[in-house]
């Protein structure tokens, strides 16, 4: 019986991506479109082109800085956050401020960042870290913000010191907003992974797939938008392994509640 | 959503919060003016708050300045349109099927994380620098916002309601109108507001990097051409267009929403 479900999952996870792999391989069946490769050229050319040199030249990389930029926005995002959110005047203060920032589109920060700190790594992570850290930060200081009033009396009279209070009962009453905000950011992330790369840079994912358009190399252009969609993939189920482990107490209480 | 306890004593009228939120920007403001001017950050980097607010005063009454922002927000507007209408037909046919849910999830949890700055290339050879690149990246990003919005929110139907409606003999099309529509609506919303922001994001890349017409290409230009104080001016003024773009947004819900429960809860806090 459970051998009979898990076919049966398995059927309904493999079927739709099977059948337009089919039409995909149906449809290139003349080998004369220009624009899209047959499936097993894609694989062939997929191997050929990201096992070997270009690993460990491009994509390695940045996936590096990728996740430097994530370790730094995260970081940041929720020191920041947790002090604006436990006073409430510099709140108040900066509330329009932080609006503003999060509403401008992070790409543009690229040439203006490209002309304070140059054409390096730096300015990459710098790139990433500036535009993905506003939806962690903004969504730290809502959760900061919305802990349970109660609570932090009871931390108070119970004389737990400020560590205390923030370690135990400040960021585990956030940590669901956090999250929020950290699964938000992830795809800004890699997007201004890929772009700060295709501003005037000598190595990486992003110049190297637009290097291949300019060459009308297709087969190897669609490799490399195969490659950043597995990055993406990959970053997506990651984030939700660790949410879920991070969590679990909070998924646990919202099952109850909507019982009860 | 929990109401978090009001202190009245503590909560100050809406005047003194606006005040202080201008407060903060002049400080903001008056903050990099002084840094600039005191040469602790040379003007090369960074020219003066006056000086950037000048040049944004200047752009104001330039007509190419505008003719560049209705390019921007003319692609933005129709990506956004595209997607909102596909996503959301797309979402209610397969939401309204346990087979179509299961049998798309595996794809769409696949699709929907590529980049779409990963189509760039394939924007580039299709289009070129016409306005069709922008909107290929507009549509791709928005399109998985509001799909999954209205997918969790036409499964979101409560099921006595279903029954009900199901007892009392409504066709598959009255179910949609009367039950399963208002269920998904603030779904709906929520997808379309994230999905707005995500259009002007990916509107200004296909600007800045492709070159199709618009605030982002002239950013672009400004930067090659180094001219510093035009390019903080116009990074500013996408940022003024961002905030709009976020206030329409959530007036909108508001207003289409002004009926359910959330707002309404909220509105009487």
């Amino acid at each position: 019986m459970r051998a009979l479900t898990i076919l049966k999952n398995a059927a309904f996870i493999l079927a739709l991506p099977l059948l337009l792999i089919l039409l995909w391989w149906l449809g290139t069946l003349g080998g004369t479109n220009f624009y899209v490769p047959t499936p097993l050229q894609l694989i062939v050319t997929f191997f050929q082109t990201w096992f070997g040199e270009r690993m460990v030249e491009d994509v390695l990389p940045s996936i590096g800085r990728l996740f430097a930029g994530i370790a730094l926005t995260i970081a940041i995002g929720i020191a920041v956050g947790v002090v604006i959110g436990l006073f409430r005047p510099l709140r108040r203060v900066l509330e329009p401020l932080l609006e503003f920032f999060r509403a401008v589109p992070p790409p543009v920060l690229v040439p203006l960042l490209m002309l304070i700190i140059g054409v390096n790594d730096q300015m990459k992570v710098t790139v990433i870290v500036s535009g993905a850290v506003w939806p962690v930060l903004l969504n730290t200081v809502e959760g900061v913000r919305g802990t349970d009033q109660i609570m932090r009396d009871t931390a108070r009279s119970y004389r737990m010191t400020r560590t205390q209070q923030l370690l135990h009962l400040v960021l585990p009453a956030a940590s669901p907003q956090i999250l929020t905000g950290v699964r938000q950011s992830l795809p800004i992330a890699l997007i201004l992974m890929v772009i700060s790369e295709m501003f005037g840079s000598s190595t990486g994912l992003g110049l190297s797939i637009l290097q291949f358009q300019r060459n009308f190399a297709i087969p190897e252009m669609w490799s490399g938008i195969l490659v950043l969609g597995l990055i993406g993939f990959g970053l997506s189920i990651a984030f939700r392994i660790v949410e879920r482990r991070i969590l679990r107490w909070y998924h646990g209480l919202r099952e109850v509640q909507r019982e009860g | 959503m929990t109401t978090t306890p009001v202190r009245f004593s503590t909560t100050p009228r809406t005047g003194a919060v606006v005040l202080q939120g201008l407060a903060g920007i002049a400080g903001f403001l008056l903050l990099w003016e002084l840094v600039t001017r005191t040469d602790l950050i040379s003007s090369r980097f960074l020219p003066p708050a006056s000086e950037v607010i000048l040049r944004l005063v200047d752009y104001i009454r330039d007509l190419q300045f505008w003719r560049d922002t209705g390019e921007t927000m003319a692609s933005w507007a129709i990506g956004l349109a595209i997607a909102v209408v596909a996503a959301t037909i797309a979402g209610f046919a397969i939401g309204s099927s346990r087979f179509l849910e299961h049998a798309t999830r595996s794809t769409i949890e696949f699709l929907r994380p590529i980049p779409s700055v990963a189509l760039i290339p394939l924007a580039v050879l299709l289009f070129g620098t016409k306005m069709q690149s922008s909107l290929l990246l507009i549509v791709y990003a928005s399109f998985w916002q509001v799909l999954i919005q209205v997918i969790y929110g036409t499964l979101d139907v409560d099921p006595v309601a279903a029954e009900t409606a199901r007892s009392y003999r409504l066709t598959r099309l009255q179910r949609v109108r009367y039950v399963v529509w208002p269920t998904a609506l603030p779904y709906l919303m929520t997808g379309i507001r994230l999905a707005a922001a995500v259009a002007l994001i990916l509107a200004i890349t296909a600007e800045l990097i492709i070159g199709t017409p618009g605030l982002g290409k002239q950013i672009a230009l400004t930067q090659s051409g180094g001219d510093v104080t035009g390019m903080y001016a116009l990074v500013l003024a996408t940022g003024m267009i961002g905030v709009l773009i976020n206030l329409i947004a959530r007036f909108v819900e508001k207003r289409v929403l002004a009926w359910h429960a959330s707002v309404r809860s909220e509105a009487a806090a």
